[in-house]
């Protein structure tokens, strides 16, 4: 997508957003609430129109909403709802049959983890099944891209780690994948490449790893000899490790709290979402 | 195209089987009308002419809860609970949807009318039909105005909890004010005009000709033009204003 604009009335949710997404690849949009993040998904889903720029999802343009492109899309909502009275394996069945080349259903009842609860109406099932469940349907149809809205929120651990678990199978299938997320591990986690988004515009781009090398590259915390708690930052870790260790030696101190940390996402994040 | 067909068909057996194992939706949409006129048809037993009234009345209103309440309350509630969105986010196709879930009411109508006929016959002293194809040709296009109507209502129903409210402000007044002046010949003249210019009235003028006192097709021909115009204003709105999510709180 190029130069991606979306208004509504006088405010513009989305303000000039640049992106390409190789595929195969997992790309995360990061940002906090109201960054513009699922407003410039669901652009490239179909459900928007875009107010101005060029966006192309799989060589089509999504605004035309033609089935032959959501054939090869596979979509998970922020919240996507589901008949109360139907069963997880009723609705990947129904699903499936939209598709030329489906998934196998048990194949996608196992791999969401829903074998137990094929044949419970979807009412009786927990936020976390339900959420399982929404993999499942938008998995079915064995599509080339997948999008996954904020695809944790609202999980416990466990069941975030199973989720991720998901994703990077889907990697591992050659799936491009587009998620969003306001949480930095996750974005850490799983994508190749990240786009820092804040109020509709782009403000960092690329590999995770090499957003969290900014300007600091380690950071050595430690008490110092009045008890303060002091933050250091550095290139050259070993250096300024050999100097306060060998200063606490010689005063016989000990280095409480020492701790020596690479920048994480969540750094560069405060840092690039704080107004400068 | 023979797969939309297809599909449609797939969606509209997926809209049975989901409506049978809603007890409650069964119920209102279903077994309401019939449990008036069980009631009513009692508490009438032996007044030919009441029960020949009655009837058609009952029918009228099956059209109705059938299509009009039934859809306002479904759009509403998969609307609001994001099933709509998550539909369009797939590759099946909008025809094939809205197909299967209007045959899904239509064959709820075409049960409750063949209900009616036949009790209607076992119990209520009224032989079959007289005009078959006036029969249809009303609960047709009786089935198209009131689900049209349904679908274009649900747009201003806000949220799933007040659907209730909003459906039955507009069903009981209209059922009440149909009923009265099918019934009375002495209503007064502008409820009359008022009651005249809705579609169930005529629908059930219709209906009553058909099944009752043998009047055809062409003795309602202006009631037939209330409920088709009413249709395609329905049709228009419903296609017009059509939202497949819940307004962003």
């Amino acid at each position: 997508m190029r130069d991606l604009h979306k208004r509504y009335g006088d405010y513009e949710a989305v303000r000039g957003i640049d992106i390409s997404v190789q595929r195969g690849e997992v790309f995360g949009l990061l940002g906090p609430n109201g960054a513009g993040k699922t407003t410039t998904v669901e652009i490239l889903e179909g459900y928007r129109t875009r107010t101005s720029g060029e966006v192309s999802v799989l060589g089509q343009d999504p605004a035309k909403r033609s089935i032959e492109l959501r054939r090869r899309i596979g979509i998970v909502l922020q919240s996507g709802g589901i008949y109360s009275h139907i069963t997880p394996r009723e609705a990947l069945r129904h699903w499936a049959s939209f598709y030329p080349h489906p998934r196998d259903v048990e194949e996608v009842l196992a791999l969401s983890g829903l074998q137990e609860k094929a044949d419970e109406r979807s009412r009786t099932l927990s936020g976390g099944q339900l959420r399982r469940l929404d993999f499942a349907l938008a998995l079915v149809g064995d599509p080339e891209l997948i999008f996954l809205d904020e695809p944790t929120t609202g999980f416990d651990p466990e069941a975030r780690r199973a989720a991720w678990e998901t994703v990077r199978s889907l990697q591992e299938l050659g799936k491009t994948i587009l998620l969003t997320t306001h949480y930095l591990e996750e974005a850490q986690a799983l994508a190749d490449r990240v786009a820092i988004v804040k109020d509709g515009r782009v403000l960092a781009i690329g590999p995770p790893r090499e957003l969290g090398v900014g300007a600091a590259h380690y950071r050595v915390a430690y008490r110092d000899r009045d008890g303060e708690l002091v933050e250091r930052e550095t290139d050259d870790p070993t250096g300024l490790l050999h100097e306060l260790t060998g200063e606490a030696l010689a005063e016989g101190r000990r280095l409480e709290e020492l701790s020596v940390g690479r920048p994480t996402l969540e750094d560069v994040y405060l840092e690039l979402t704080a107004d400068a | 195209m023979p797969d939309a067909l297809a599909l449609g068909w797939r969606q509209y057996r997926l809209e049975r089987k989901m409506f049978w194992r809603n007890p409650s939706a069964a119920f209102f949409n279903f077994a309401l009308p019939l449990l008036f006129l069980a009631g009513a048809g009692a508490a009438l037993s032996g007044n030919q002419h009441q029960l020949n009234r009655l009837v058609p009345m009952i029918a009228g209103m099956s059209v109705m809860s059938t299509t009009f309440t039934a859809l306002a309350y479904n759009i509403v509630f998969l609307r609001e609970r994001g099933v709509l969105k998550r539909i369009r986010g797939t590759p099946l196709p909008t025809i094939s949807y809205f197909g299967g879930v209007a045959a899904n009411a239509v064959t709820n109508t075409a049960l409750q009318i063949t209900i009616i006929v036949l009790a209607g016959r076992a119990f209520f002293g009224i032989g079959w039909p007289l005009h078959w194809a006036a029969l249809i040709v009303f609960v047709v296009v009786g089935v198209v105005c009131f689900a049209a109507l349904g679908v274009a209502f649900a747009h201003a129903i806000p949220n799933f909890e007040s659907t209730a409210a909003y459906v039955n402000a507009v069903f009981l007044p209209v059922v009440a004010i149909s009923f009265y002046v099918f019934d009375s010949s002495s209503a007064p003249g502008f409820v009359r005009t008022i009651a005249e210019a809705l579609p169930l009235k005529p629908l059930i003028d219709g209906l009553s000709g058909a099944m009752v006192t043998g009047a055809g097709l062409g003795s309602h021909l202006d009631a037939l033009a209330v409920i088709a115009l009413w249709g395609i204003f329905g049709l228009y709105l419903a296609i017009r204003g059509f939202s497949w999510e819940a307004a962003r709180s």
